[in-house]
């Protein structure tokens, strides 16, 4: 590390890009899947029907359902049917939590319009990408550590990045298709700066997210041991009476719905919690829908006194400083963005899966050239080789793999969803195994293959297995689920052009190998596309 | 680099490594005590205040990681990490001092 600043930051990028890429990768990829959480949740569990949205009707066929099922409860949560994701969701909590535990619920899916239970497959649907891309299918709180590590080392991956391409412009016109090496790295430049402020935004959010959690020095130097009083300060909805123990009949709560959004000025409820309900000290707190505004509020909720339905709390104005974090927060998630919008999230998400798998290739493709001549690669070269393939085919794999558990799963299965997410990390597994013992190249071709057909076969397989194919969705412009398969279809083309792509390259090195043994630079070159 | 790295003296590799340590650990105490002063001394109510200098303190990671690695020698990258981390602590104890917390 004797060289200038440039090269000891081009060495940062080089070293923090390659040992947390991999993780990166995957989180990377399925959260941006996430952003289609609630579609892709609808996909999978077509027994729940899209209906009209009616708030009113909806909250009050959920109050009904939960006074029949769930009367003792010591706090009742609704979620509001809406365009994305169509099921009227309730969960309650038996018994309280004790402190510092999170809450045991029970959780049912209702009809949004009869206010029937339905008995939908049992499956996790997007929340699966959602929740795997920052908890990495580990137990509390590993995951979220693992994943805010992997944030700030993609933020010095990033910014060290930039550091390295001094010629940031100029690079993001050029690109030299079919020169190997060079394509990806003019590839690289090119995803990495057309949606810099993406990468950027969304890397330094995913550390304010956690930022009480990982961060939490401020918090104890100025709060002490009560930093509870913390949360109750940044989280003022969290402030619930105590239940007095004597009953009270809780108020209707859909005509509550109209003065919560009159506090927002015309904005809509997506969530409501009713606390002790059935006592005399109910509470009811509407808070206000993801999609209304981009600044995550938690401050914005309406609380009810929920025997009277008086107000009892109304939204504070929200501190700058929380108004900041909690803009970070928003952009992060996306719960504001429109379809168009949501779109270019998901878009701009792959962009950047991208930026991290061809920052991968071109680290194994720089060092192959070395070997090409011996054609033995060193361990830990082909090491790198191995986790290249599992970790982008393999995971692209295990995704449609899980789509097609949840088709071809016994709706009777004991731990339906749970096998689901094992036939996702099954496959992710085998996936590893089969890159050790074929040729790189072949893997390549061999997974990306798997991946291409399964996916393009998802829209025939969903038509096989539910009575809501392209025939019909497209026709009765369902857009959710239309979209659904036609994106499958879509990510199976692209894999399949990338296996074709993959294969040519290897054919055109022997072939020219063989034809004319002086042009080993260029072959070389092609040799590690 | 790789190839380069096999034939580089152990020296190399345990600078390395210190600086990796001072990056990792160092650039984490720096951040940390960073979002301590600011939250002591910023001007605001207390949960705003604790706010702030937490979603500041990654800004501050970052440039402690980078200077680890661009500075001379693993030695100045811990140098460079325990001054301010020595001026924080005081600029941050200055406050309980004076009855800001």
């Amino acid at each position: 590390m004797k060289e200038g600043f440039r090269q000891a930051m081009a060495w940062l990028h080089t070293w923090t890009g390659l040992i947390f890429g991999w993780l990166l990768f995957a989180i990377f990829l399925t959260g941006t899947l996430a952003y289609f959480k609630g579609e892709t949740s609808h996909w999978m569990q077509p027994e729940i029907p899209a209906r009209p949205l009616n708030a009113e009707a909806s909250l009050t066929l959920a109050q009904t359902y939960l006074q029949q099922h769930a009367a003792g409860a010591s706090r009742w949560l609704i979620d509001l049917p809406d365009a994305r994701d169509p099921g009227l969701g309730v969960r309650w909590q038996p018994a309280p939590a004790r402190p510092g535990e999170r809450g045991q619920f029970i959780s049912k899916t209702l009809d949004a319009q009869t206010g029937a239970e339905v008995q939908a497959r049992e499956s996790m649907g997007g929340e699966f990408f959602y929740r795997f891309h920052f908890q990495l299918q580990m137990p509390y709180p590993w995951g979220r550590w693992l994943s805010t590590i992997a944030a700030m080392v993609m933020f010095v991956a990033l910014i060290t990045g930039i550091i390295t391409h001094k010629k940031i412009f100029k690079d993001f016109f050029t690109f030299r298709p079919r020169k190997g090496q060079r394509s990806w790295l003019d590839g690289h430049n090119a995803v990495g700066v057309l949606v810099l402020p993406f990468h950027l935004m969304i890397t330094y959010s995913s550390l304010v997210i956690f930022m009480s959690m990982v961060m939490p020095a401020s918090i104890l130097a100025s709060y002490g041991n009560n930093v509870r009083a913390f949360y109750d300060e940044v989280f003022p909805a969290a402030n619930v009476p105590e239940p007095a123990g004597q009953p009270a009949t809780l108020a209707p709560l859909a005509p509550l719905l109209r003065s919560a959004s009159e506090q927002w000025s015309g904005g809509h409820v997506g969530r409501i919690s009713v606390n002790n309900p059935g006592d005399a000290n109910a509470s009811v707190v509407m808070s206000r829908a993801g999609s209304d505004r981009v600044v995550n509020d938690a401050g914005s909720a309406v609380t009810f006194n929920g025997v009277s339905g008086q107000i009892i709390g109304t939204p504070s104005q929200q501190p700058m400083a929380m108004a900041v974090a909690g803009s970070f927060y928003g952009l992060h998630m996306g719960h504001f963005a429109g379809p168009v919008l949501r779109w270019l999230y998901f878009i701009c998400g792959l962009a950047g899966t991208a930026m991290i798998g061809t920052g991968l290739v071109i680290w194994l493709g720089k060092r192959q050239l070395k070997h090409a001549k011996t054609g033995v690669m060193p361990f830990e070269l082909r090491l790198v080789e191995v986790l290249n393939i599992a970790s982008m085919a393999g995971l692209v794999a295990a995704v449609a793999v899980f789509f097609w558990a949840n088709r071809l799963l016994p709706v009777s299965l004991v731990g339906r969803d749970d096998w689901e997410v094992n036939a996702f990390f099954i496959t992710w597994g085998l996936s590893v195994v089969h890159a050790l013992f074929r040729p790189g190249r072949r893997a390549w071709v061999e997974q990306l293959s798997l991946g291409a057909a399964l996916f393009v076969a998802v829209p025939l397989l969903n038509g096989l297995t539910s009575p809501y194919h392209l025939g019909v969705t497209v026709p009765e412009g369902d857009w959710v689920l239309a979209g659904f398969d036609l994106t499958c279809l879509g990510s199976g083309l692209f894999l399949a052009w990338a296996a074709r792509k993959m294969q040519r390259a290897g054919h055109t090195v022997s072939v020219k190998k063989t034809a004319r043994e002086k042009a080993r630079p260029i072959t070389l070159e092609q040799g590690a596309n | 680099m790789k190839a380069k790295l096999a034939a580089l003296p152990m020296s190399y590799r345990l600078a390395v490594t210190s600086r990796v340590l001072a990056a990792v650990f160092g650039g984490y105490l720096v951040a940390a005590l960073a979002s301590v002063t600011l939250t002591l001394w910023l001007p605001l109510n207390r949960a705003e205040a604790v706010v702030t200098g937490m979603t500041v303190s990654f800004l501050v990671y970052l440039v402690a990681v980078l200077w680890c690695f661009a500075c001379r020698s693993a030695w100045s990258a811990w140098v460079g990490l325990l001054v301010p981390s020595v001026i924080l602590a005081t600029v941050s104890g200055a406050a309980r001092g004076l009855g800001l917390a």
